[in-house]
């Protein structure tokens, strides 16, 4: 059923850990934000303000963009492997896109939102 | 407990087949195992059904009951029946040879694959290993060496279920008491045989194993022992 090698194997279930790990610290602080920022109502002008032109954010973002892109195929991959009957190789090539589709989405968001607070 | 009755609800045949109703006497301290037996001596001799010691050591009874993989000569009717009934099935993801008995070659053909038997360098010449059963690498090997290969722990895996080439919990286990047996010197083949997809990094940890083992070892625990020696492995460059 496998085709891939041990290592890669390894370190793909390594980098899934790792950015689970990553993942723990930005979800908190990502959910902890939505919270206080919801208090007193929800506007695109508060976010751009806080998140436009803060180059902390876009870094904080960035981290979780990439952590998402690696974390999320890789658990994707061994969905479709268990669930489905789909050949390895194309398993492989479709969390490839995912994870592509994933990383220039976010990333785009991320720099998007940091060029609104940049005048 | 007088003219009590159990309603015994049985699969016959292979993959294919269907139940066969059957009334059994309540007896007191009955087992599974007993009503099973009385059945197939008193009620339907063409029964089929495994057993070996009746006491818990042999792992030869496994079966499903009322859905749940067990030693069937060690559970009590009075601890698993509903309602006065019990649905016995062959264990789960495993071949059905005939009614409550499976094929379990592929169970132990896994266990060979996670190089599950021991190799050693000495010879008889040599003087005994001293090993310490205080030390803490014997302590992690003692702790799975009571497996009976019973097969509750490869019926309940869902992996298992998934993927039909995953090692599984008992094979991994056995792998796991040899890795911390000092006198073994197969380590790194065996680390090699174990890792990937298919073997220790398979594992969801989700305990079915742990929950239905009659023996009450811990396999995710020895599964999660595999995953840290086998990442170091492949981090040194000692496995590929």
């Amino acid at each position: 059923m496998t085709t891939s090698s041990l290592r890669t194997e390894t370190y793909l279930w390594l980098a899934q850990r790792i950015s689970a790990m990553v993942l723990a610290v930005c979800v908190v602080v990502h959910l902890a934000t939505m919270i206080v920022a919801v208090q007193g109502g929800l506007s695109a002008e508060e976010i751009i303000a806080r998140v436009g032109g803060n180059k902390l954010w876009l870094v904080f973002y960035l981290v979780f963009v990439v952590s998402v892109s690696v974390h999320a195929p890789i658990g994707l991959k061994t969905i479709l492997r268990e669930m489905t009957s789909l050949p390895t190789r194309r398993i492989e090539l479709l969390v490839t896109v995912f994870a592509l589709l994933v990383l220039v989405l976010g990333v785009r968001a991320a720099f998007g939102l940091y060029g609104l607070g940049v005048s | 407990m007088g003219a009590e009755q159990i309603n015994v609800s049985i699969w016959r045949g292979g993959e294919e087949g269907a139940y066969q109703a059957y009334q059994v006497p309540r007896l007191e301290s009955q087992t599974v195992l007993d009503v099973v037996t009385y059945i197939q001596r008193e009620l339907d001799p063409s029964l089929s059904y495994r057993f070996a010691c009746r006491v818990g050591v042999c792992g030869s009874c496994a079966m499903t009951v009322n859905g749940k993989a067990r030693w069937t000569c060690r559970t009590h009717v009075s601890r698993v029946a509903v309602n006065g009934s019990l649905t016995l099935n062959p264990l789960r993801n495993l071949p059905v040879v005939k009614d409550l008995v499976v094929d379990m070659e592929v169970f132990f053909d896994k266990w060979e694959k996670a190089l599950g038997s021991f190799v050693g360098d000495k010879t008889r010449d040599e003087a005994l290993a001293a090993v310490s059963p205080s030390e803490p690498k014997r302590k992690e090997a003692s702790a799975g060496i009571e497996c009976i290969g019973c097969g509750i722990c490869y019926a309940t895996c869902d992996v298992v279920d998934w993927n039909k080439d995953y090692l599984g919990p008992a094979a991994m286990n056995r792998s796991w008491t040899l890795i911390n047996d000092e006198r073994d010197v197969a380590r790194l083949p065996r680390l090699a045989a174990i890792s990937g997809d298919d073997g220790c990094l398979g594992c969801h940890s989700q305990q079915g194993c742990v929950e239905r083992c009659p023996k009450s070892l811990n396999p995710t625990g020895a599964i999660a022992g595999l995953k840290r020696e086998s990442m170091k492995a492949v981090l040194k460059g000692e496995i590929t």
